[in-house]
């Protein structure tokens, strides 16, 4: 090295260090990033988590929630009259294939089928463009909490042993006492056929125009839905519900009506909690037929995670905040049971493409 | 600006447009998987154009690099920091160009469209599996985090260079233009 540049054995540690201080304050930035400083940071890891209680084995290779379901093909069939909210090719005319899943919100693949109160449907419609439209929607008319975090909270508190965790919950969030309310009163059916199925999100639909609709929507089913104690479900086998729908498709399709709903200006878009009132603009945009019931193992729809925020061109996410973090927790859980797929009790292994 | 030889003015172009996007794509990476705030969707809408644009111009790179080269080291650097910074070239490339085809891999083997923004999709290019979108998700984590090692290490013998060595070599990709890319030829 030429004499000019030698530096003084000072001056060069004195460098050294800025230069391992550089190095320090980059990973340490990137590590807050993170969140591994923020141990208080709601991720979507300690969400996942939430839903196998401590000592609980997780179903290994199942979704951490809504484990058991059944799959089933079908069509959206459009009537158009959506097009006057949203540009999505998915409300234009026509008929576009539908995949999608009748499953229990739990978090046990095996639960018997009257053992749980909220029943789901979770579906996915390609369009020609390319797009798609997935949702995954519930049978409560509004969601028990009005946030994530309260969410999260209440997953603690119900897996939690102290006797008062749940009253203690209940006082903090006044909204779930309505939720409360509506899983003791209201009537349970027998058949997934009979069920309203809700988005209880809030999502924007964008028209031709660019001009923006903050809509919820609604699968309305065709069957008369027919009220069943709990007591008599539980006498019809652990998994009733899905003979039921697979017996019932026997006689034809089976159809609800996608009914979309649009807020007035001030109603709460961002709580889910809040249903809106009943006089609210609704819209019949289309039918869901569905025409084939198939298997939850190694069915259609295992490999599928129906994520809410995977929305068409002219849909999209509200400032409620669920989508985002349903979308975050989803894809965590289906990172999680992929990854398990050696424990998934697969009838086909050869089908594990 | 003396005569030592230096990177060519769109090689250094390219190497700190692409520094500003990967250390942002890094950062973005490892905030999103870590929360389930609105901003997860943000972040997410962000990562996976910003990751096409690092591939285009990582791949833009790789062809001036094999065409253009690199200055030679100083002669009197030590064999194996020469050797290191060769193979920490390599990699740096490597990961370049691998990250965003992992991403794109992962996203298409678990079934998930590919949306670049609205209404525009990249195609998939893997079958659903969950076996390959597992070794794919844990080759995009896990190779994240080398990344961003290979990046800090990058960073500190870019600096040792600058303040200890002072032999050109940062320089000769350093952020000032040379004379004549100041005022061009009249």
């Amino acid at each position: 090295m030429p004499e000019s540049r030698r530096l003084s054995a000072g001056s060069a540690i004195g460098r050294l260090a800025l230069i391992a201080a550089v190095v320090a304050c980059a990973a340490a930035a990137f590590a807050y990033t993170g969140g591994w400083l923020s141990p208080e940071r709601l991720t979507p890891d300690k969400l996942v988590d939430a839903f196998t209680p401590p000592g609980g084995a997780p179903p290994l290779g199942h979704r951490r929630n809504h484990a058991k379901g059944i799959c089933f093909i079908g069509m959206f069939e459009a009537n158009g009259a959506g097009s006057e909210l949203s540009r999505a090719e998915v409300f234009a005319r026509g008929q576009y294939p539908a995949l999608g899943r009748f499953n229990l919100a739990t978090t046990d693949p095996n639960a018997p089928d009257a053992t749980v109160r909220v029943r789901g449907l979770g579906l996915m419609i390609r369009t020609p463009d390319g797009q798609e439209w997935r949702m995954a929607m519930i049978d409560p008319p509004f969601f028990p909490v009005a946030t994530p975090q309260a969410f999260y909270e209440l997953l603690l508190a119900s897996a939690s042993k102290d006797p008062n965790a749940m009253a203690a919950f209940a006082s903090a969030h006044p909204e779930f006492a309505k939720f409360g309310a509506w899983a003791k009163s209201a009537p349970w059916t027998g058949s997934y056929a009979e069920e309203r199925f809700n988005s209880l999100n809030s999502f924007i639909l964008v028209d031709n125009s660019g001009a923006e609709h903050a809509v919820r929507w609604s699968l309305l089913p065709a069957a008369q839905p027919v009220g069943v104690a709990p007591e008599e479900l539980a006498k019809r086998g652990p998994d009733f519900l899905e003979q039921e729908i697979a017996e019932r498709i026997r006689g034809g399709p089976l159809r609800w009506t996608m009914l979309v709903t649009m807020a007035n200006p001030g109603d709460p878009t961002a709580d889910p909690s809040q249903p809106w009132p009943e006089d609210r603009r609704t819209v019949e945009v289309g039918t869901l037929i569905v025409q084939q019931i198939e298997a939850e193992r190694d069915g259609p729809c295992r490999d599928i995670n129906f994520d809410p925020a995977v929305l068409p061109s002219g849909i999209r996410t509200s400032d409620d905040p669920f989508p985002a973090a349903r979308s975050s927790a989803y894809a965590k859980s289906y990172d999680r049971r992929t990854a398990e797929a050696a424990d998934y009790p697969r009838t086909a292994p050869e089908a594990s493409q | 600006m003396n005569g030592s030889p230096r990177f060519t003015l769109l090689q250094r172009l390219l190497h700190w447009l692409m520094a500003i996007c990967i250390l942002a794509m890094l950062f973005i990476g490892v905030g999103m998987v870590s929360t389930v705030e609105p901003k997860y969707l943000v972040l997410v809408s962000v990562h996976k154009p910003l990751g096409m644009v690092i591939l285009i111009l990582a791949l833009i790179r790789l062809v001036v690099r094999l065409r253009r080269h690199a200055p030679p080291l100083p002669v009197d650097l030590p064999e194996p920091l020469k050797l290191a910074a060769h193979l920490s070239h390599y990699a740096l490339y490597a990961l370049m160009i691998a990250m965003p085809l992992i991403g794109w891999g992962m996203l298409s083997s678990a079934a998930y469209p590919v949306k670049l923004w609205d209404g525009v999709y990249l195609p998939s290019i893997l079958p659903q599996s969950d076996a390959l979108h597992t070794a794919l998700w844990n080759a995009h984590f896990y190779l994240a985090f080398l990344f961003y090692v290979v990046i800090l290490m990058h960073v500190a013998a870019a600096l040792f260079h600058a303040f200890i060595r002072r032999d050109g070599v940062f320089e000769a990709m350093g952020p000032a233009l040379t004379r004549n890319e100041v005022a061009p030829a009249e």
